[in-house]
């Protein structure tokens, strides 16, 4: 399983880098989004750090939906479900491959939103380190949740627009827990609470994942 | 299975009629602190509010991993799973609607940014969405296949949602029925909304198996569309 879940993180890794849709698309657009958000929210309060973990996460969110149509994509070009049926990988490790590869990419993009709230919404540098472990664990389930609503709604008659329906209301836990984690992290409070929820979400979307992904790639 | 419905439909009706005799003339209003005569919303919102949240979400999940599971895999499951997601979006916003009630008064808005509010709503969009991805699939068993593992994956959500209250700060009141020890209501009331939730459990079976019986005539119907169409294209082609 994890040598299958290795090949298939490669494979949508090199897909990424080859394409470059990630660098010149995907990251330009989170950065044009919270650069949006900010004057949407206008100079005296967008300059206030308070705004900045819950736009950054919102922002994330949005990106998240194209990473996750894309990696779901990768999935149904033609031919493709056919090759892996044909190889009987395992289901299992094709959802870790892909949850991988999809929150590696997540993660990435996050780094440099991080640096885009430090810079323009005016967080502190220290706290935002502080937040930087429990961004990556939320960005971990946004990968893991992700994979399982792209293969979801991968295929189906306007995925476009279902994708976000199913997945956005899913991500809403995960956006407030991850909100308050940040938060705590800037301005002091209870931050292990957030930890647990983010991280019981993580292992609850993997194990989901690990049993039912195999459903979805037999449909 | 008649008879079954036919049962229900009487316990749901004497059920409801009871409640409503108790909870409008017999019980006695709250004290104006605790809300008066808006606290007999607690004879029909918490009662609705768990057939949404747990029955109705219990069904779903249940039959859906009852779907997934091969042994039991069976169309019947997924159409079980199918409508009682559908009949819990009439819950969920019935809950919604009679918590703003119960807020407008007491909170001063019909809305409040609020833990429970919040998650509720979610879930009221996470089973639109649900309905809206077996529209998107025509295949029967992918749709079957595909609407098991989201079902399951909504479940995740309910727990969110009742621990809402715990996590988060929030105006609204805690599990405090359920608490050994804390039990906030007394007497008649309580009695009154415990049988509030018969009602409802009831009602919910009775509404689920009347529209269980309506999704499998529709699927009745098509098979025989289908055949009826693939008959006209065998004269056309003889």
């Amino acid at each position: 399983m994890m040598r299958t879940a290795w090949l298939v993180a490669t494979k949508d890794l090199r897909v990424e880098a080859r394409s470059r849709v990630l660098l010149w698309q995907v990251v330009p657009f989170g950065v044009l989004a919270l650069v949006l958000s900010g004057l949407a929210l206008g100079p005296a309060a967008a300059g206030k750090s308070s705004a900045a973990p819950g736009l950054f996460y919102l922002v994330t969110l949005f990106v998240a939906l194209l990473m996750i149509s894309r990696s779901a994509g990768i999935e149904h070009t033609p031919g493709t479900r056919e090759s892996i049926a044909t190889l009987g990988l395992d289901p299992a490790g094709v959802f870790l491959g892909k949850t991988l590869a999809l929150t590696l990419e997540l993660w990435a993009t996050g780094l440099v939103l991080l640096g885009g709230s430090v810079l323009l919404l005016h967080t502190s540098l220290v706290g935002t380190l502080h937040a930087l472990p429990s961004v990556l664990v939320t960005l971990g389930a946004m990968g893991a949740a992700g994979t399982m609503y792209g293969a979801l709604t991968a295929g189906v008659d306007g995925p476009a627009t279902l994708l976000p329906v199913v997945t956005l209301p899913a991500f809403a836990p995960l956006l407030v827990a991850g909100e308050r984690s940040f938060s705590a992290a800037l301005h002091g409070g209870a931050l292990w609470e957030w930890w647990l929820i983010v991280t019981v979400a993580l292992v609850g979307y993997l194990a989901v994942g690990v049993l039912l992904y195999g459903v979805l790639e037999e449909s | 299975m008649k008879f079954t419905q036919r049962y229900l439909g009487v316990a749901t009706i004497v059920t409801l009629v009871a409640t409503i005799v108790l909870g409008l003339w017999v019980t006695p209003p709250a004290t104006q602190a605790q809300g008066g005569d808006l606290a007999r919303l607690l004879y029909i919102h918490p009662a609705i509010a768990w057939v949404a949240l747990y029955v109705s979400f219990g069904t779903t999940t249940v039959a859906s991993a009852l779907y997934l599971w091969r042994r039991t895999r069976s169309m019947v499951m997924d159409r079980i799973a199918y409508c009682a997601m559908e009949v819990s979006v009439v819950y969920i916003i019935l809950t919604l609607i009679t918590g703003s009630i119960w807020g407008r008064p007491t909170w001063g808005v019909w809305w409040a940014w609020d833990a429970r509010l919040t998650s509720t709503a979610i879930l009221l969009v996470l089973a639109l969405g649900y309905l809206a991805l077996r529209r998107a699939n025509d295949d029967p068993e992918i749709r079957a296949r595909r609407s098991a593992v989201f079902g399951i994956l909504i479940a995740l959500n309910v727990p969110v949602i009742h621990y809402s209250v715990l996590w988060w700060k929030t105006l609204h009141q805690g599990p405090t029925l359920l608490t050994p020890g804390q039990i906030a209501v007394h007497g008649s009331m309580l009695w009154t909304m415990l049988l509030s939730f018969f009602a409802f459990t009831f009602q919910f079976f009775w509404l689920l198996r009347a529209r269980y019986r309506v999704e499998e005539q529709a699927t009745q119907a098509r098979g025989i569309e289908q055949a009826d169409a693939i008959a006209a294209r065998q004269r056309e082609g003889a």
